[in-house]
């Protein structure tokens, strides 16, 4: 075990891998010799090789495509794109290609690609590194959407995306890189060293897609949310000592709804928090879930928690971030009735 | 005989790396004013040599030599050093508020200065421009107020655009320049379209746009090129070749083996590669270009060749990738110093005025800055209302919308 951040645990991840299977690649904008913008792939390079971890052109599409090229080779490649707001470009490489080879091919071909992916807010980073686009990625069925919320899981499911065999898009959200940011901007924010999930086991291992975790035990109100949100959510129970129970979903595709429906139905009350935008977000879906499997236990309607459906505005950062007041809100409103 | 051989992956690496000395001795830099001017209606395919060279103006000397000197006045020379002159210390001033904490982010066009300033001097004021990020210079040529660019980059009251985007990402619609996107390489089809509506509308204006060396590997740039000869778009692309895209050196964007300015050649495009530093080059190849598309003769890729001199934005350490004294060592030299040069040369400008120029902008940037830290800075928290962020997603706020401003409290 080594205390790690949210960086060094995904680092490790790539290195055990990249030493584990000689079909990994890892390629991206900066990734090579520089180590990438965030530091993910740092040393990789020079450890494994210039042919493992190399720089790649300013090409969203062709990264991708490229990816996919290598996929029906047989390899493994794990790209790097270098905010989630910069993923568009290669939506129809992800949506047409990726996501329906399988399907279209009879299974005659697969696609293990794993696109790696900085996403979030929180970081004044604009309405260009700042976006949650989860929900695009969900909607494409043939895709599998991660998104991790602490060190131990970011190395675990990043492993296991890269042993998937169908296409992953793996959303780190880069507000936790160095710590667990729970949306108090104004206090400092706890290294990851000081907090459980940073000890991480130094060699392989992995984190099952499909597995929520339940990271607050409570009976008065469920919580589903992932990433930075999970942080955020546990201060706000902290703070109005609610018995919320929080649920960490870890994998949006394939979604744990045993673990949803569970905790739903012993507490009758559920807040669905994300940073995105709410039309059409993920959370309509889980929504629209605990409605149809926990109708008959619910004691009020399922309370949606999100950014406002404005682009993410680079003055505002703090009004528009979900923060623990407005989850604390959503818990509120949930209790309410 | 097949090649039954074993094959082998090929990763381009720069040159230089940190710890080694600066070398620059792979660069072919011809002569100053060794190139003709090919009339503007030359033909495309006989023109792709100006795509493998380097039209240079400005000799060692500082003079101004060949066909391609467009022989300005003196007035404009001066216009242009004082443009130039103002950007690199308005940015300069930006990076230090940065590092204070008063702003969030800020990115410099240090040393590349020339081809931005040169190409709005170049075209008309009525041209529309569609920039990339470090095209500062293109709007303070154009004179675009000082402080509005100050107050954007503080998201104060009165940033012009609300607060909504990082700093550098202006809009300007004033001064015919497309509000900038964080979204590599969008600009330039964009501005294909434009020239497109204006040839369509029997209009008189062209369309300039400018993109990165590295983010022509995007697919936005072989849209632009191929659309703007499909319709011979009155349009002029510039590529900014300043050697880097954060980390990756230019071989990463486009291999070892061809130019920037080589990409139009496959679209039937000309591609003029200039020496980027070289004020008049720039200028020459703009006009020659700006006059092309007027004449109805379609669009022209330009490539500029020049050296990104700092950081890639305050989030980067370039000492990390590159030997850190790269810059000292660039052949085609500060394009402040060689345009200061050659008006001395010409005797229109001295030490003396140079100084005097210089203390002018240093004041005239402190001033603007003390104004608009007055007005509010991103530390301050003197920012546009909270209710505008609801506003200009739709020209009339939905029902939704207006249910969410209720509950922000707005
Ligand atoms: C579509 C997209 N991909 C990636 C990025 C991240 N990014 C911002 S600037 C940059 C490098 C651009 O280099 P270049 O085009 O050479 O322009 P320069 O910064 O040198 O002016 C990258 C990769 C982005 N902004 N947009
Ligand atoms: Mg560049």
């Amino acid at each position: 075990m080594t205390a790690m951040n949210m960086i060094q645990a995904l680092n490790s991840a790539l290195d055990v891998m990249l030493a584990k299977d000689p079909n990994v690649l890892v390629f991206g904008q900066d990734v090579g010799y520089f180590g990438g913008v965030f530091r993910a792939t740092e040393g990789l390079q020079k450890k494994h090789g210039m042919t493992r971890c190399f720089d790649a052109p300013i090409a969203e599409s062709g990264l991708v495509a490229v990816g996919i090229g290598m996929s029906v080779y047989g390899l493994r490649p794990v790209v790097e794109i270098q905010f989630a707001d910069y993923i568009y470009p290669a939506y129809d490489q992800i949506v047409s290609e990726a996501a329906r080879i399988r399907y279209r091919s009879g299974g005659d071909f697969h696609v293990p690609l794993t696109i790696r992916t900085p996403y979030g807010g929180g970081i004044y980073g604009g309405q260009t590194h700042s976006q949650s686009p989860e929900a695009l990625f969900t909607h494409v069925t043939g895709l599998k959407t991660v998104v991790p919320s602490n060190p131990r899981d970011a190395k675990g499911l990043l492993i296991s995306a890269i042993e998937d065999n169908d296409p992953v898009i793996f959303l780190e959200p880069k507000r936790l890189y160095s710590g667990p940011f729970d949306g108090y901007h104004d206090r400092p924010v706890q290294p990851w060293s000081k907090h459980g999930l940073s000890e991480v086991p130094d060699g392989y291992y992995s984190v099952p897609l499909g597995e929520a975790a339940v990271v607050r035990e409570g009976s008065a109100v469920t919580v589903l949310c992932y990433g930075t949100m999970v942080h955020v959510a546990l201060a706000a129970a902290e703070a109005t000592g609610i018995d919320a129970e929080i649920i960490d979903l870890r994998t949006l595709i394939p979604l744990d709804i045993k673990a949803i429906v569970r905790s739903v139905q012993k507490t009758g009350r559920c807040v669905v928090a994300h940073e995105a935008t709410q039309t059409s977000g993920y959370g309509a879906e889980l929504s629209a879930l605990v409605q149809e499997h926990c109708f008959y236990h619910l004691e009020a309607p399922v309370q949606r928690v999100t950014g406002w459906d404005t682009p993410y505005p680079h003055a505002f950062e703090w009004d528009y971030f979900p923060g623990p007041d407005r989850v604390a809100e959503g818990m509120r409103r949930a209790l309410a009735s | 005989m097949r090649n039954r051989g074993t094959l082998s992956l090929h990763i381009p690496e720069p040159h230089n790396r940190p710890g080694d000395a600066p070398d620059f001795s792979n660069i072919l830099i011809p002569p100053a004013g060794a190139l003709e001017r090919p009339p503007i209606d030359a033909n495309a395919r006989a023109l792709s040599p100006y795509a493998y060279t380097l039209i240079r103006v400005l000799d060692a000397e500082g003079r101004a030599v060949g066909a391609w000197n467009p022989h300005l006045e003196p007035q404009a020379l001066i216009k242009g050093l004082h443009d130039m002159m103002l950007t690199r210390a308005f940015d300069e001033r930006m990076y230090r508020v940065q590092r204070q904490g008063k702003i969030s982010f800020y990115v410099k066009s240090t040393g590349e200065e020339a081809v931005s300033v040169a190409a709005a001097h170049a075209v008309e004021a009525s041209d529309m421009c569609f920039p990339a990020y470090r095209q500062q210079g293109f709007l303070i040529a154009r004179g675009y107020p000082l402080i509005d660019m100050m107050c954007q980059c503080f998201s104060n009251v009165r940033d012009p655009i609300k607060g909504r985007q990082l700093p550098v990402m202006y809009s300007a619609s004033s001064h015919n320049f497309f509000t900038v996107s964080g979204n590599l390489g969008t600009q330039f089809p964009q501005a294909v379209g434009w020239a497109m509506a204006s040839a369509y509308k029997n209009d008189d204006r062209i369309a300039v746009s400018f993109i990165g060396d590295g983010t022509t590997a995007e697919g936005d740039f072989h849209h632009a090129l191929n659309f703007a000869a499909v319709y011979r778009a009155p349009v002029v692309l510039n590529v900014v070749n300043n050697q880097w895209a954060i980390s990756s050196f230019n071989g990463i964007a486009c291999g070892e083996e061809a130019t920037f300015a080589a990409r139009a050649i496959g679209y039937g495009l000309p591609g003029l590669r200039v020496d980027g530093n070289d004020f008049l080059a720039v200028y020459a190849a703009e006009q020659w270009a700006a006059e092309r598309a007027r004449a109805n003769l379609g669009a022209t890729l330009i490539e500029h060749y020049t050296y990104r001199a700092e950081a890639h934005s305050t989030s980067d350490d370039p000492s990390r990738y590159r030997p850190t004294d790269e810059w000292q060592a660039w052949p085609l030299g500060d394009p402040v110093a060689r345009l200061k040069q050659h008006l001395i040369h010409i005797g229109a400008w001295s030490e003396a005025e140079h100084q005097a120029l210089s203390d002018e902008i240093a004041t005239l940037t402190r001033e603007t800055q003390r104004e608009a830290e007055t007005i509010g800075t991103l530390a301050t928290g003197s920012r546009p209302a909270k209710a505008t962020m609801f506003e200009d997603v739709y020209e009339e706020i939905p029902w939704h919308l207006q249910a969410q401003m209720k509950e922000a409290g707005v």
